[in-house]
């Protein structure tokens, strides 16, 4: 939890009613501590303490379970990710063919490492395993959009286009 | 449902789906019989989603309305024909024109020439379908789907997997109304041991045994699991037949039910798989609306549903304990075995828990009978496997094989061979638990058997093809790397054997190891194997030792000469400007990130070593090939 948190946590009504809808959904579901802490990030972007300790308190279970669980996938984020989402793969196809050059290139456009986001929320870079358009080798996501057959040198323009 | 029901949906169906599986000729014949002259089918798989494919099918939709002919073509959106690397890949029935990397103009043109006046954009086609002398072959003849025999992906690239009735036309749950309708449990799990079929998830055991043992398991309550966390990277089978054909899936997962005495199932699926998500919940939602799930299915007493789980992006849970306790809501850790899941698996009970390929040759097994199934294949591995082909070869896709193909037949005649001159290294499979295949066993046929002798495995039948240009230190690091990141840390061998074994590749890579430590590795690698709680820590020494095994020199290299003959490593290379040959254009020092390049215009430039950061920007940029890696 000692996160390098520099966002307030913030929630709506809205989000907030949202979530406990969400959590009673999921209360009676065998399992249901996964689609909650899903859907929950679903709700904010991102699933800091405060979420985790509401949803530890509707379902029922100790924070401590919920924690442990957020923590232990890496699809879950404890801290908030940036308006667009960059994430470049780093499955066995793209690497082969030089995708550890692309990240790079982002890493070094955007003054930031892997895991961290822009002071001014605009990126956040992640690598992922596989997406599996292995076809298109190296790839790179940015949000939902998909550049395939990159290189480093076509980075720069890319991410210029979400400015 | 009802078997009359399903034959009424099948028989209106049926003819427009086989114009797309015959030869020509006989399908300009069948097509005059339906209700539509053509049909055009889009690849919506990932990989051509990817590469625009739903933009292509909008500027077909409006174009076919523009022209007023969208009452005569069929449009159809598919899975994955398997060729990734040509996506977006549009092909017109009932010639079987496949036209290649598509693009919306060409979609204009594909309307107006080829549909509207009826003559092929030969210059769009894929271009090893136009031979010499101008004639075209279809798709089926081409050299990358000649030699394959297709049964799990028999569907994809054929049927609309958002349209039940076209898994219907195909045959579709015939297989489940014939178990309800005919056979015993015990007949049910006896012919899918005799028929031979084992895991397609990796380890290969035998399935129709799983099913006895669950069957035969205590328990009123018990569950059938699909595994679709389809975590090796590099690897996405799994992810397209759920794309592609959702219900065959359904179908036998249901077969499956049956056979073990199970009412409900659960399919395990990875989150970042987001378009087979989706398509499997349509395909659920559809079977429950026709009654093929649900409760007391055709009329025999049988109940069953489906609910889909989604992963959260953890590999270890493509391990069967961890898929089981991640479903139930917790952190994804192996539990030891025995008990094995078909005991006490799932919340407890006894669980069936098989893979996506695996369920996905079930149904034709049922209809078509063991023998059928065991007749291809090798002596003990039958059937076919799927395998995802990728890296440095020049058809990337998806391709099936029957069991004792060789490797030189993925790879120099369905795979269309090693891009840009480059010679064969290695070929990859397995994933992080797999090992290397040499060139010089290229010719070692492909079941698993052939496969362990080699070090390597089956896997999940990820393919990952190495040229010249791949270091295979490098390579072995990367997949330590990712077994670091991975390993749940439940266990001491894998959390900090992993990290250990990284550690002593990442010493060979800079240069700083001694002979000594390939001993270390050897003796840490086995400890990992004997004494890992699951298959993420035992097997994941397997792509050192293999490499280590096959490419010693390569090591050796990095150890005693400090150099990294493939040039990948970067602590053991320099880049460097040969004064000849450089014109001084300044285009590289213009470029280099780190500002390390100096030199006048029109005079040979300098690289100082010191601020080189290796990134080889220069190189790429040089248009006098002045600029050498050594």
């Amino acid at each position: 939890m000692s996160e390098k948190n520099s966002v307030p946590f913030n929630s709506t009504p809205e989000q907030e009613k949202q979530l406990m809808e969400v959590i009673k959904k999921h209360h009676d579901q065998p399992g249901g501590l996964m689609p909650t802490l899903q859907e929950a990030q679903g709700i904010y972007g991102y699933l800091p303490i405060e979420v985790q300790s509401k949803i530890a308190d509707g379902l029922g279970v100790s924070l401590s379970e919920v924690f442990g669980v957020a923590t232990f996938y890496s699809q879950f984020s404890l801290t908030p990710k940036g308006k667009h989402k960059i994430s470049v793969c780093l499955g066995t196809a793209c690497y082969v063919k030089g995708s550890d050059k692309v990240l790079e290139a982002v890493e070094q456009k955007l003054g930031i490492k892997s895991g961290e986001c822009t002071e001014d929320g605009m990126f956040s870079i992640d690598s992922c395993r596989c997406v599996g358009a292995c076809g298109l080798a190296p790839v790179m996501l940015v949000d939902e959009d998909v550049y395939g057959k990159l290189t480093a040198k076509e980075v720069g323009k890319i991410l210029d286009s979400y400015n | 449902m009802t078997i009359e029901k399903l034959n009424e949906i099948k028989a209106a169906r049926a003819d427009i789906v086989r114009v797309r599986t015959i030869v020509a000729e006989e399908g300009e014949k069948l097509a005059k019989e339906t209700q539509y002259r053509k049909q055009i089918l889009v690849c919506g798989g990932t990989g051509c989603t990817s590469s625009g494919s739903m933009k292509i099918l909008e500027t077909l939709n409006a174009e076919l309305k523009a022209q007023g002919i969208e009452d005569e073509i069929l449009v159809v959106r598919t899975g994955c024909f398997g060729l990734c690397s040509l996506g977006p890949i549009v092909i017109v029935y009932p010639e079987g024109s496949f036209y290649a990397q598509a693009t919306p103009e060409g979609v204009k043109r594909i309307v107006d020439e080829h549909l509207l006046k009826g003559e092929v954009c030969k210059d769009l086609l894929y271009k090893e379908t136009v031979k010499d002398d101008g004639s075209i072959i279809s798709l089926y003849e081409t050299n990358f789907y000649k030699k394959q025999k297709r049964i799990a992906l028999r569907n994809c690239g054929v049927i609309d997997p958002e349209n039940i009735d076209e898994y219907i036309a195909t045959e579709g749950y015939q297989a489940l109304y014939k178990v309800l309708d005919s056979m015993t449990p015990d007949q049910v799990a006896q012919e899918v041991l005799d028929s031979g079929l084992r895991g397609r998830g990796g380890a290969g055991f035998p399935t129709g045994r799983k099913w006895m043992f669950t069957k035969d398991a205590p328990g009123d309550v018990k569950y059938v699991a699909c595994n679709a966390d389809e975590g090796d990277p590099g690897a996405f089978m799994d992810r397209s037949i759920l794309e592609g054909d959702p219900h065959a899936i359904i179908e036998a997962m249901s077969i499956a039910a049956y056979t073990v005495g199970a009412q409900k199932g659960f399919v395990y699926v990875r989150a970042e798989y987001p378009v087979a998500v989706h398509r499997l919940q349509i395909a659920i939602d559809q079977a429950r609306e026709y009654g093929l799930l649900g409760e007391n299915i055709f009329g025999k007493g049988f109940n069953f549903d489906i609910e889909i789980r989604l992963g959260a992006g953890a590999f270890v849970c493509g391990e069967e304990t961890a898929l089981l306790t991640s479903i139930e809501g917790n952190r994804g850790e192996p539990r030891p075995r025995p008990p094995f899941p078909a005991v006490k698996g799932l919340f407890g009970k006894p669980t069936l828990l098989n893979n996506v390929e695996t369920y996905a040759n079930i149904a034709q097994i049922i209809r078509h009978g063991a023998s059928w199934y065991n007749s291809i294949g090798t002596e003990t591995s039958k059937g076919t496997k799927v395998f995802a082909l990728g890296g440095k070869i020049t058809n990337v896709g998806l391709v099936e094989i029957p069991m004792g193909t060789t490797l030189r037949e993925i790879i120099e005649e369905i795979g269309g061979g090693i891009p840009n001159g480059k010679k064969f290294k290695a070929a990859q499979t397995g994933g992080p638990s797999g090992g290397c295949i040499p060139a010089e066993h290229i010719d070692t046929p492909i079941d698993y058997e052939s496969l362990a002798k080699l070090g390597s495995m089956m896997g999940s039948g990820g393919l990952i093809v190495m040229d010249e240009d791949n270091c295979m230190v490098d390579v072995s690091k990367f997949y330590l790397e990712f077994t670091v990141d991975e390993s749940c840390g439940k266990c001491t061998p894998c959390r900090i054997g992993t990290r250990k074994l990284h550690q002593l590749l990442e010493k060979i890579t800079k240069g700083k190891a001694t002979m000594a430590d390939l001993d270390l590795i050897d003796d840490l690698a086995n400890h990992m194997k004997s004494s890992s709680l699951c298959a993420l820590g035992q097997s994941a020494p397997n792509p050192v030792l293999s490499t280590l095994h096959y490419f010693k020199d390569e090591y050796i290299a990095h150890i005693e000469g400090k150099c990294c003959p493939s040039g990948v490593c970067k602590d053991l290379l320099q880049y460097e400007i040969i004064e000849d040959k450089c014109k001084g254009c300044t285009l590289c020092a213009r470029n280099c990130p780190a500002k390390a390049i100096t030199g006048t215009v029109k005079q040979p430039h300098v690289i100082d070593q010191e601020k080189c950061i290796k990134c080889g920007v220069c190189m790429g940029n040089c248009k006098f090939g002045a600029i050498i890696k050594k």
